[in-house]
């Protein structure tokens, strides 16, 4: 018989007649009933459950283990917070402290979090479907999955959702939206904390309206071509630019540059000495001025030496012209008045010789030695539009342009983006954490002409940024309010008068906290005024030496004079004061020789105060707080005495521990402290 | 007209079962042919470090191929592995001149310990061996290991960075490094944090152990228990554990 022949036979023997027909409907819809339940009975979670049974079985803990097993689907329903979580019907010992000796999947405990399992659910810090059943659907059954489980190294994106300010342990995503602020990101792609708030940046890009003031076409050039090669530490990123375009922006940045000076500095600007001995004694001078706290220079062996908040000077000499160098070493303020660099007042020598050491600072190989050719109008006009196109007004002042608005997507949801929403580029693989690392890794692989530049960031760097990125999340937004840690609100304290004026000049704030405003370099001051005495003061002010032996950074000398250094100190004494010792007037200040004594004993023995800090320079070695050789005339008894007993009240993120000190042992190292006076301190005149 | 079909099917056969061979044998046996052997694989850098879970260790591991006099030999192969999701990259390679080879770590998804395992073939066809530690730290030890870094370290490191000037020489009594798993392992829990709250006072050890109990919560200096037992060399094995008894 042909196959078209049995086909005919097995259709008449089925549906011959009608009530053949109905007969094998029924018997079909019969089949498929059974399925259902047949395939409910052969669950993933069923066999799971039986392993867990088996697992525990026999274990000494087993009683309180089966005490505690529930069998069957299990949910987590946290409705405010929108949460579904059926996961705990697989993962049955997450809540069982005494299974940390199993290793295997799914049956590990939880390991021990500040959030508790029935509050939070699962699926907000690690993602996943909770509504599954199964484990492919849960976690991710096939690639392009939505929403699928969480790479554990993006883990700490979950905390961000909530967390808006840093938390000591999520380091990952605090390195991550540090990243995001210092490189700029949020200055082209809008990005909000979820309580509104718009992320704003810490890089300060400087303004181009007089550029040509500062630097030349040549190095502009150079720059755009590899800002890295530079400054390895730039955190200017590539525009991939070609030739053509980095001749035509850089000629017309020159072109649209406008004097910053409206008349020609009153002073010649020195001419720099070739002299080695010269260029040695600006080194020494650029030493002892603390340059180094703040901005780096490569040394011989290529490693970065000096600090971050200003930018690298390694190739500086290529960089910038002679007269600017030196007007801006008089005053940094007359080229950029929100500068962070203080002014130093130094005088025409010291100026001179600075501008030797730094315009010696040069490097062939980057600028290289060919001048560029006078410009043509067509290249500026072309340069224009480019600058426009590449959205440089962003970050930078511009003559002439206004600062684009949205010039990138927004970012803000960016952790939820939807993986259908998203175009992939080859040999990338299909998951969202994969695609944003891709994205900051080699944008161009998402097409020539996107405008997005390259960062040159290493492997760990990316997996922070791309953490701090998915917790940017819809969910984030919709949560209830109660649930969100608040940023700190930003302080705009501005010192008045005389003395906030000379602060300014002296730009404390870019290195100390002063009522929640200013830089985390050096210690803060807010209560400055409780803290120490006048005399100490001023002469500090006039004279800064560092109190800590094992610190590297110190306070530069600002060549104050003795009439503004009492304008200060009269300023701090009186306004940064902490309000917490009132009532205290009780306390008898007045100690005996057996006070002292009975200090000693407890400052050597019973608190071992000389592991951190010396009092005898002879015998005490302690590194890590400030040495205390003279401290009976820096700081007041009150303050002594309440540091004692909690330093965090007056100095949150002290490395002082609290002592919780009795009254009676703070009172007698007070004593001892009071009385180590050491070298009597003249008092400045007062005008 | 059969004849060449059946010819026909026989080929494609042919070549289906010569790809399927050459295929499985390439996915099986080295994917780079050594050009020199070695009898011993030694460690240069990048042991014992530690990392979030799921995330990249900080420093390279750096790798050696020895011959039996000792000196590197450069063009043997290395091949690394890893059980729990850790991975190296790249995971097999050939030393280079300097007889080193150099691939990044990255971590599984779970705290713990990671075992990453180095082979080399020998002239004679074998392989030599070679296992590296590295930990995992969950939420709870990376607290721990950030209040380390804040509070404890300047002490307890015997180490210098240029941002950092280690104490230890300073002290009388000499604090032992948070990875002295030797010493630290014996100390139960208790014993850590009571000397971390209340100070070596409080197990009759030098003051010099500062208080932390009015600094750092129960949950803070829980977490710098946890890292202390993470990073411990050699590793700590919890007390009284439960092991099923089949
Ligand atoms: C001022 C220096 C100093 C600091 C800061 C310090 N320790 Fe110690 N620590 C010591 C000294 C000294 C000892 C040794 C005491 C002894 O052996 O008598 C010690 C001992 C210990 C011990 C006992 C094991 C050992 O090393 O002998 C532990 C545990 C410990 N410290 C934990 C910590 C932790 C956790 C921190 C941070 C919160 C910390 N320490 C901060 C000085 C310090």
């Amino acid at each position: 018989m042909s196959v078209r022949g049995r086909i005919a036979a097995a259709k008449a023997f089925l549906f011959g007649d009608s009530a053949r027909a109905f007969g094998t409907l029924s018997l079909a819809l019969l089949a498929l009933l059974t399925v259902v339940p047949a395939r409910d009975y052969f669950r993933d979670w069923r066999g799971v459950q039986k392993q867990y049974l088996q697992l525990i079985h026999g274990r000494n803990d087993a009683p309180a283990l089966t005490r505690h097993f529930q069998g069957g689907v299990q949910q987590i329903w946290l409705p405010e917070i929108g949460v579904v979580d059926r996961c705990t019907t697989c993962h049955v010992g997450l809540k069982e402290s005494t299974l940390t000796d199993v290793r295997t999947q799914p049956f590990r405990p939880h390991p021990p979090v500040p959030h508790s399992l029935t509050e939070f659910g699962c699926v907000l810090c690690h993602r996943g479907q909770g509504t599954a059943t199964s484990v492919a659907d849960a976690h991710n059954s096939s690639s392009s999955w939505e929403e699928p489980i969480l790479p554990a190294r993006y883990l700490e994106s979950g905390c961000g959702q909530c967390h808006i300010q840093p938390l000591t342990g999520t380091p990952k995503l605090n390195q991550g939206r540090e990243l995001l602020a210092r490189y700029g990101c949020v200055r082209c792609h809008t990005m909000r904390a979820p309580d509104g708030t718009k992320r704003t940046g810490t890089d300060e890009p400087p303004s181009l309206e007089h550029i040509a003031d500062k630097t030349s076409r040549e190095w502009i050039a150079a720059w755009l071509r590899d800002p890295q090669a530079y400054a390895g530490s730039a955190t200017m990123p590539n525009f991939q630019l070609k030739d053509d375009e980095i001749r035509d922006i850089a000629a017309f940045l020159i072109a649209q540059s406008q004097p910053y000076r409206s008349q020609k500095a009153s002073e010649p600007a020195p001419v720099p000495s070739q002299d080695d001995a010269v260029i040695q004694q600006g080194a020494s001078l650029y030493g002892e001025s603390f340059c180094a706290s703040c901005h780096a220079v490569q040394n011989a062996a290529g490693l970065l030496v000096g600090g971050n908040l200003g930018p690298e000077l390694t190739r500086v000499g290529s960089k910038v012209k002679i007269d600017w160098l030196a007007d801006w070493l008089r005053n940094p303020a007359i080229y950029d008045p929100a500068s962070a660099m203080p002014h130093y007042r130094f005088d025409a020598k010291q100026i001179g010789l600075l501008v030797t050491f730094l315009s010696s600072k040069t490097d062939s190989d980057f600028t290289g030695t060919a001048k560029a050719a006078a410009a043509e109008p067509k290249q500026i006009e072309r340069g224009r539009i480019l600058v426009i196109e590449r959205g440089c007004a962003s970050c930078h002042a511009i003559n002439g342009l206004k600062a684009p608005e949205d010039f990138a997507p927004e970012l803000t949801e960016v952790g939820s983006r939807p993986l259908s929403r998203i175009l992939f580029a080859p040999g990338v693989p299909n998951t969202l954490p994969d695609y944003i690392a891709a994205r900051i890794r080699d944008p161009r692989s998402f097409g020539d002409t996107l405008k997005m530049p390259r960062f040159s960031l290493p492997q760990p760097q990316v997996d922070a940024i791309v953490t701090a990125l998915l917790a940017q999340t819809a969910r984030a937004e919709t949560l209830p309010a109660s649930m969100r840690i608040p940023a700190r609100k930003p302080s705009d304290y501005r010192p008045a008068g005389r003395a906030g004026k000379l602060m300014d000049e002296m730009r404390c704030f870019s290195c100390h906290i002063i009522n929640g405003r200013g830089g985390t370099m050096a210690p803060e001051l807010t209560y400055e005024g409780t803290s120490v005495q006048r005399a100490w003061l001023v002469n500090f002010l006039k004279n800064p030496n560092t109190l800590r032996p094992a610190l590297i950074r110190r306070m530069p000398r600002f060549n104050v004079t003795d009439a503004e250094a009492n304008t200060l100190a009269d300023y701090i004494m009186t306004a940064w004061q902490t309000p917490d010792f009132e009532g205290d007037a009780s306390d008898d200040l007045r100690f005996t020789a057996a006070d002292v004594q009975s200090g000693r004993e407890l400052f050597y023995n019973k608190y071992a105060c000389q592991s951190c800090h010396i009092i005898d320079q002879s015998k005490d070695k302690g590194y890590v707080g400030p040495t205390l050789t003279q401290v009976g005339s820096r700081l007041t008894a009150p303050w002594i005495l309440h540091w004692l007993r909690n330093a965090q009240t007056l100095r949150p993120g002290s490395l002082e521990p609290v002592w919780n000190m009795n009254d009676a042992d703070a009172r007698s190292i007070t004593a001892f402290l009071m009385a180590q006076k050491g070298a009597p301190v003249k008092e400045a005149a007062r005008k | 007209m059969k004849r060449t079909g059946m010819r026909a099917s026989f080929l494609v056969l042919c070549a289906a079962l010569l790809t399927i061979s050459a295929c499985t044998r390439h996915s099986g046996a080295p994917g780079v042919t050594p050009r020199a052997f070695g009898t011993a694989l030694v460690s240069v850098s990048g042991e014992k470090q530690f990392a979030g879970v799921g995330s990249q260790l900080e420093q390279p591991l750096v790798l050696q191929v020895n011959d039996a006099k000792g000196v590197a030999v450069a063009g043997a192969v290395v091949r690394l592995s890893a059980a729990g999701g850790a991975f190296a990259t790249p995971r097999e390679g050939l030393t280079g001149p300097d007889g080193q080879f150099t691939a990044t770590i990255t971590l599984g998804g779970a705290g713990g310990h990671y075992q990453i395992v180095a082979s080399s073939p020998t002239a004679s066809g074998q392989q030599i061996f070679m296992r590296v530690d590295e930990s995992a730290l969950g939420y709870q030890e990376m607290l721990g290991a950030k209040l380390n870094e804040i509070h404890c370290i300047r002490c307890h490191d015997p180490e210098s960075t240029a941002e950092r000037v280690s104490n230890m020489d300073n002290l009388t009594a000499k604090p032992h490094a948070f990875t002295d798993g030797a010493v630290l392992n014996p100390m139960s829990a208790a014993d850590l944090t009571s000397i971390i709250s209340h100070g070596g006072v409080a197990v009759n050890k030098s003051a010099e152990m500062p208080p932390y109990g009015s600094m750092l919560t129960k949950q803070e200096i829980a977490a710098l228990v946890a890292f202390l037992r993470a990073v411990a060399d050699p590793p700590y094995l919890a007390q009284g554990v439960n092991y099923a008894s089949n």
